[in-house]
């Protein structure tokens, strides 16, 4: 079942989800045609039951399509509104149409809702924001937003009415972790974008007579990086192994930690394999390596999630840090 | 690469989780009371009589058929074991090599005679293996072997020497890899593997002090030792296809991940307290965990691999690489940690701990294959190569 949805949602990137596309929707160009075609294909509904019109899918099993969001560097809010989607159906509020992005707001003294950088949010349509432990619902349209950060990323507010008027998401929901296991997937596949190309690069770049894959030297790099990918990637999928709707806290939190140690050597690395032309525009590295950076910065850098985890191993009364070590990578029925 | 892509999360069928709770209530009565700087050996640890009684209490060889005096469970229960053995610095050294290596190594290739005569003593803890690879000039690259074993009326005679035999000393049989026909330039050809009853006259084994005052590596010196004709395990001239596949049972398992689990562990203890628990400590807590429970995740793949009759070698270089990379910035990291603050009150055993996980870290990386040689493997698997 994932195995099918996963290598119908690669087909679909791999038509219309090209390096050209990523470049002109991040140089503000419409975005309409690639949503339309992730829409019209369902991707976005996999969480949500069979019932209201979804696929009914598990985390786990759409691991594959948010690790695809990061081999693919797809510039919209493909993931973030999957996830949206699934929290809404189990929180029984039914999704607006369009886009749905994450963000942490605070009501400022000049009676406006703030977003500092909310994560793919010149791309949305809405934002399901967390403020004083609540969550709502509200419109891009009546926003004012501006880039920060990574240029896909918006620094967004509303007026308190806007706030005061939003739909409002029953219960009490930890956006951050959630948003922590997509960016941990989405790095996991960026890592093996970046590892794979580096590789091909490798075999491609002929130096003092023969490809620089044949020089020990860049051998052992290439080494190094396929180590962190791979370790990266068991990371994330059991970021998203949980039994029901909601990730585990703690698996997230080792997952989003070590994908974003992963990112920093495996950028550095590739960087350094590839020279000067993968400092370039032109040459595509710097679309995975980019991401690789702000998303290891998204939802809580490893020393964030460092200080969860290490929290929860320091309060743990047990004297084998293996016990809690289980808990993290057992199979979850 | 298509090697590891396809490691993803394995579960632990229960059937062998089960054992866990079984030896966890062994261990928390043996080791009650023993040190953590004894415990930080664990596999380095020498215990004849705690491995009599793991062998009692069917715990060794307990892959190995019934018929040969084990269990014919999977390789997820020996994982279950092992992993508690080592979690617990259980002094399991004597028997280690025989129950990991040397046993699935006669089983695979070993005649009938020589499975019904060595495998049974293996799962009694009575009879202790080391492995005879390295020798003086030929260590990473050991394809240069120089060791004969040269076919005579009486089976082979054996002549030469092996180095840093680990355990050689407290061991009763070597399985070695020498020469049985050709020359040194012949490389990987004419290469075998005979196994070698220690206790026969010819044989000389001196342990070498290493730099943390334990001996656990030895030269073993062969002067004419008479070996009998099923002295030879495998093919003659088999010998290089033999130990490739025997490395993945050496460098895919737990030990290669939690070699520095009990000064982790004696760590944390302290950083419980309310003198030791700071903000960094807590952050570093996260971080070696962060590191750690992926690579657990992974080494348990690696045994469903196993399980399925694979042989997942780059894998498991892949996996002994990192892991090694860890257990290495345990001891760095923690020294920093304690030694940032005012470390009067630092208990002595944890500095104990400390110092003698510091002196043994360098072999974490050189045992099994050296960082060097290991990213060779990956390279190779990658197609570099």
């Amino acid at each position: 079942m994932d195995d099918l949805f996963s290598d119908a949602v690669k087909a679909l990137l791999t038509d219309h989800c090209t390096p050209a596309v990523v470049r002109a929707i991040e140089a503000g160009q419409p975005r309409a045609a690639l949503w339309q075609q992730l829409e019209a294909a369902g991707f976005a509904d996999a969480l949500v039951p069979e019932s209201a019109g979804g696929s009914g899918l598990t985390l786990a099993d759409v691991y594959p399509v948010l690790e695809l969001c990061g081999s693919y560097a797809v510039p919209l809010p493909l993931g973030e509104t999957l996830l949206a989607r699934g929290l809404l159906a189990h929180a029984g509020v039914s999704a607006p149409k369009g886009s749905v992005v994450f963000g942490t707001g605070q009501l400022a003294s000049d009676g406006r809702l703030h977003c500092a950088q909310v994560r793919c949010g010149t791309q949305a349509d809405w934002v399901l924001v967390s403020c004083g432990g609540v969550c709502r619902l509200l419109p891009v349209a009546c926003a004012q937003m501006q880039v920060a950060g990574f240029c896909l990323d918006a620094q967004i507010s509303w007026p308190q009415a806007a706030w005061d008027a939003a739909q409002a998401v029953p219960g009490t929901h930890d956006l951050v972790t959630l948003q922590a296991a997509l960016y941990a997937a989405q790095l996991a596949g960026a890592l093996m974008a970046v590892f794979s190309r580096t590789l091909q690069y490798a075999n491609d770049r002929q130096q003092f007579g023969k490809p620089i894959g044949k020089f020990q030297a860049i051998q052992h790099q290439l080494s190094v990086m396929s180590e962190h990918a791979f370790a990266a990637r068991m990371a994330a999928q059991l970021g998203l192994s949980a039994a029901g709707p909601v990730p585990d806290r703690l698996r997230v939190a080792m997952a989003k930690a070590r994908t974003s140690e992963a990112a920093l050597e495996v950028a550095g690395l590739s960087h350094a394999i590839h020279g000067a032309i993968g400092f370039t525009r032109e040459f595509d590295l710097q679309l995975y390596t980019r991401r690789l950076h702000a998303w290891r910065q998204a939802a809580g850098s490893e020393s964030y999630w460092h200080d969860v985890l290490g929290q929860a191993l320091l309060d743990s009364p047990e004297p084998l840090s293996l016990d809690l070590m289980r808990t993290l990578t057992d199979a979850v029925d | 690469m298509s090697q590891l892509d396809s490691l993803n999360p394995s579960a632990i069928p229960a059937q062998d989780e089960a054992l866990r709770q079984e030896v966890r209530i062994f261990l928390t009565e043996a080791m009650r009371g023993v040190p953590a700087h004894v415990r930080a050996r664990s596999w380095m640890g020498y215990d004849p009589a705690f491995s009599r009684e793991l062998g009692r209490r069917g715990w060794l060889g307990i892959t190995f058929a019934p018929a040969y005096g084990g269990a014919g469970r999977s390789a997820f229960a020996r994982y279950v074991l092992v992993e508690e053995f080592l979690n617990f610095g259980a002094p399991v050294g004597s028997h280690w090599i025989a129950d990991r290596q040397s046993g699935p190594l006669l089983l695979k290739y070993g005649t009938e005679a020589q499975k019904q005569r060595y495998l049974p003593p293996i799962c009694r803890g009575e009879a202790f293996y080391c492995i005879g690879m390295s020798e003086p000039g030929a260590g990473s690259d050991l394809a240069s072997v120089r060791t004969r074993a040269l076919p005579n009326e009486s089976g082979w005679l054996l002549n030469g020497q092996k180095i840093w035999t680990t355990n050689a000393h407290n061991c009763h049989f070597m399985i070695a890899l020498v020469r049985t026909r050709g020359e040194a330039g012949d490389r990987q050809k004419g290469l075998s593997q005979v196994i070698v009853d220690l206790s026969l006259p010819g044989v000389t084994v001196r342990p070498i002090v290493d730099q943390s005052g334990d001996s656990h590596f030895c030269e073993v010196f062969f002067e004419n030792v008479q070996l009998g004709p099923d002295a030879l395990v495998g093919d003659e001239g088999g010998g290089w296809d033999q130990v490739t596949a025997e490395l993945a049972f050496e460098r895919s398992g737990p030990e290669r991940l939690f070699s520095s689990i009990a000064l982790f562990d004696e760590w944390l203890a302290y950083v419980r307290t309310p003198q030791g628990r700071t903000p960094q400590a807590q952050r570093l807590a996260g971080k070696i965990l962060s590191q750690l429970a992926p690579l657990r995740a992974m080494s348990v793949a690696i045994t469903e691999k196993l399980t399925r009759g694979e042989s997942p070698v780059v894998e498991a270089a892949l996996v002994k690489d990192l892991g090694t990379g860890v257990e290495q910035l345990i001891p760095a990291t923690i020294a920093d940690d304690l030694f940032s603050r005012d470390a009067a009150n630092v208990p002595a055993e944890l500095l104990n701990t400390l110092n003698y996980t510091t002196q043994v870290a360098p072999s974490y990386s050189l045992r099994g294959g050296t960082r060097d040689i290991l990213l060779g493997m990956i390279a190779r698997g990658l197609g570099l190569r």
